[in-house]
């Protein structure tokens, strides 16, 4: 019906709705530019868009895979015979399955000895955070007193301080306590890993923010209803804020798992120490030809990163949200 | 606790009736409120009573609240506050003696000794100057500028996918969830010398042990980077994901190209997050230790070499032998951090949009 651009504006031409008969026209504009027309355009958009998608998929997935990379070749590695590990043909798949790499760095590796020592200070460690991260948050997201905001900052601004400025101290109080060098029991290598990281400004910061979003007026009915800060504090606002403090757990946790230069600093004997502390120190040099035995080491690593993916694959959601809370204003 | 209802309306009237008057009450009839008004008192109330129309006159929570306080408080003051002063004096001392306490007095002879510019048990002591310094800021301005610009580039890819959104965000997430120590002897092995980096690129480069001061530096940025994006992108995503899309279909409409719009539009609206990651990062990467001892297993590329140091990686190495220099090293590193992030936040008042 519109035969070109030209046309419309010429004559006025109306489509009866009410009359069924000539409505079947199709209708369609041509530019008369490089003859293209609505659908031509339309086409080539679309075209172009699945083109880019796909592009899109591609490098995203190329970068994906770059990513896990170092993870696939340490399970590859950690699976491979020494000799095919450095040899000039590198194979992405072992040629021949090594499991005895896992059997030998079980007996040679103290593994469970230094897993049992991560898993007891990450337990103290993360009971006593959570719960002076508990009552400094609440102390500071309910209740008044002098100061409390200046205090606040003063709290903030230390995060600002290098932890190297507090470990040279640090080394020196513990050892006048009596929990390092000569003498010094299990107990007190614990002890000097442990109490030292009892609070965290960042989470009392973070439960801080949790708290405040808890209404007011809730702490004003329990008021009302005659209940101590102490049991309102426990019956309504830990359990409310339950998934930050699930996330605290889980990041000090790993916070734990990860540490290395405290307790290679204080924990002065093979069987005190922690599980990257070990995974460094642990030779893995074969004695004849003086080698590092690269098939064991990365067996030593898989064994020390597998625990941290299943805490990941079990608890992702909690990991990702403490994580991502920081850069979240407010 | 007393319910005292409307405080800010009575304030008002009263100020309105009083006009001059000295010693005298009124009560007024309110017709708005419907309610009769008693003045008694002249004096302007404090703001903080005026808490959502309740008073809360408890003020018996002060005790209470220090006693909330009392364990951070106390852990703090020995393992933060004690410590931080106690590490600025204790470098301003002369052969000081962890283990006795024992000190000669007050020197700046420490400064100078990290420096390079004094003796200190008869020999001077270059290895800050020659390697430490340079190390440090070099990974610093390296790794944080690299590593944010690409996590920015990934998190706006992963932002325009629409399919497997979230498998993608997982992927990119796993390096954070590793053992530093674990993943860089990971690294070591992909640079052996006849290792997979080596292969794939059919080049003979020793990367680690032996290797050249400038050639050991490629793998110990790439591993920094890669284990320091999951964080920026997972930061870098979320800021994406608050940006109002009218922005974005206004640059449609006047079809801007995409560099520009990343440029000029999404750029400034993660500012915030961008800032806030420059800081964490700079702290981070002026203190980078257990990525150099998980990659080269000591402070250099070879035994007795020390082209690796950094300054965090001194301290750590005299922290016990001559602690008054493990100080010094450590008050000025936070006096760096210090400058670093002011200037950061200097810079930040003209760039950052809220």
């Amino acid at each position: 019906m519109f035969a070109s651009s030209r046309s419309l504006d010429n004559r006025k031409q109306y489509i009866n709705f009410y009359e069924d008969k000539d409505i079947d026209v199709d209708v369609s504009i041509v530019i008369k530019e490089g003859n293209k027309s609505v659908e031509s355009i339309r086409k080539r958009e679309k075209v172009s868009s699945i083109f880019l998608t796909i592009i899109l998929y591609i490098v995203v997935t190329f970068l994906a895979l770059l990513m896990v990379f170092p993870f696939y070749w340490m399970i590859i590695t950690s699976l491979k015979n020494n000799s095919e590990i450095i040899s000039a043909n590198q194979t992405f798949f072992p040629t021949i399955v090594m499991w005895s790499n896992y059997v030998y760095v079980f007996n040679h590796f103290h593994f469970v000895n230094y897993m049992v020592n991560t898993i007891v200070v990450a337990v103290f460690s993360t009971l006593g955070t959570l719960i002076t991260t508990i009552f400094g948050a609440f102390a500071f997201a309910r209740l008044n007193f002098k100061g409390r905001e200046g205090l606040f900052m003063v709290f903030l601004m230390t995060m600002m301080i290098p932890g190297e400025m507090m470990v040279i101290s640090n080394y020196i109080t513990v050892a006048a306590f009596g929990w390092i060098g000569e003498g010094a029991t299990r107990m007190d290598a614990y002890l000097a890993m442990i109490v030292p990281f009892w609070v965290s400004v960042y989470y009392i910061y973070l439960l801080r923010q949790t708290f405040k979003q808890i209404p007011n007026e809730l702490y004003l009915a329990a008021k009302v209803d005659g209940k101590s800060d102490w049991s309102f504090l426990w019956k309504v606002m830990v359990p409310l804020a339950a998934p930050t403090l699930i996330s605290i757990t889980i990041l000090k946790f790993m916070g734990t798992w990860n540490s290395y230069v405290w307790p290679n600093l204080v924990a002065n004997e093979d069987e005190f120490r922690l599980i990257s502390n070990g995974l460094r120190g642990s030779s893995f040099v074969d004695a004849d030809s003086g080698r590092v035995e690269y098939g064991y080491q990365t067996a030593a690593t898989v064994l020390v990163t597998v625990p941290l993916f299943l805490l990941f694959v079990f608890f992702r959601k909690y990991i990702m949200r403490g994580v991502g809370r920081a850069g979240i204003k407010g | 606790m007393s319910m005292n209802v409307n405080l800010e309306s009575r304030q008002n009237l009263s100020e309105a009736s009083f006009d001059g008057k000295k010693d005298s009450f009124v009560s007024q009839y309110d017709d708005k409120e419907n309610v009769i008004v008693h003045f008694v008192s002249r004096k302007k109330l404090k703001e903080k009573f005026k808490v959502g129309g309740v008073l809360d006159n408890e003020q018996s929570n002060n005790w209470k609240a220090w006693l909330y306080l009392a364990p951070v408080l106390i852990l703090m003051a020995i393992f933060l506050i004690y410590p931080l002063i106690n590490t600025i004096v204790i470098s301003f001392l002369s052969n000081y003696n962890y283990v006795t306490g024992d000190f000669d007095g007050f020197t700046f002879d420490n400064f100078g000794a990290i420096l390079g510019l004094s003796e200190i048990n008869g020999a001077r002591d270059n290895r800050l100057i020659d390697y430490g310094f340079a190390n440090t800021f070099i990974l610093t301005f390296v790794t944080v500028p690299l590593a944010i610009i690409i996590a920015l580039l990934i998190a706006v890819l992963l932002n325009s996918i629409k399919w497997f959104q979230k498998v993608y965000q997982i992927v990119f997430f796993l390096p954070y969830v590793t053992n530093t120590i674990a993943i860089g002897m990971v690294f070591s092995v992909l640079f052996e010398d006849q290792g997979i980096i080596n292969y794939i690129f059919g080049t003979d480069i020793t990367w680690i042990y032996g290797a050249d001061r400038w050639t050991a530096m490629v793998p110990l940025c790439i591993y920094i980077i890669w284990s320091s994006l999951p964080f920026k992108i997972l930061i870098l995503l979320s800021g994406l994901q608050g940006i109002d899309k009218q922005y974005y279909q206004a640059a449609k409409i006047d079809s801007t190209p995409q560099w520009r719009v990343l440029l000029r539009i999404t750029v400034p609206a993660l500012s915030p997050q961008i800032l806030y990651l420059m800081v964490t990062s700079f702290i981070g990467a002026f203190k980078e230790y257990s990525s150099i001892v998980a990659l080269f297993n000591g402070p250099g590329t070879s035994t007795g070499s020390y082209n690796m140091y950094t300054i965090v990686y001194y301290i750590y190495d005299n922290l016990t032998l001559n602690t008054s220099l493990a100080a010094a090293a450590a008050v000025l590193l936070f006096l760096i951090i210090l400058v670093f992030t002011f200037i950061q936040l200097g810079l930040s008042k003209k760039r950052v949009h809220y």
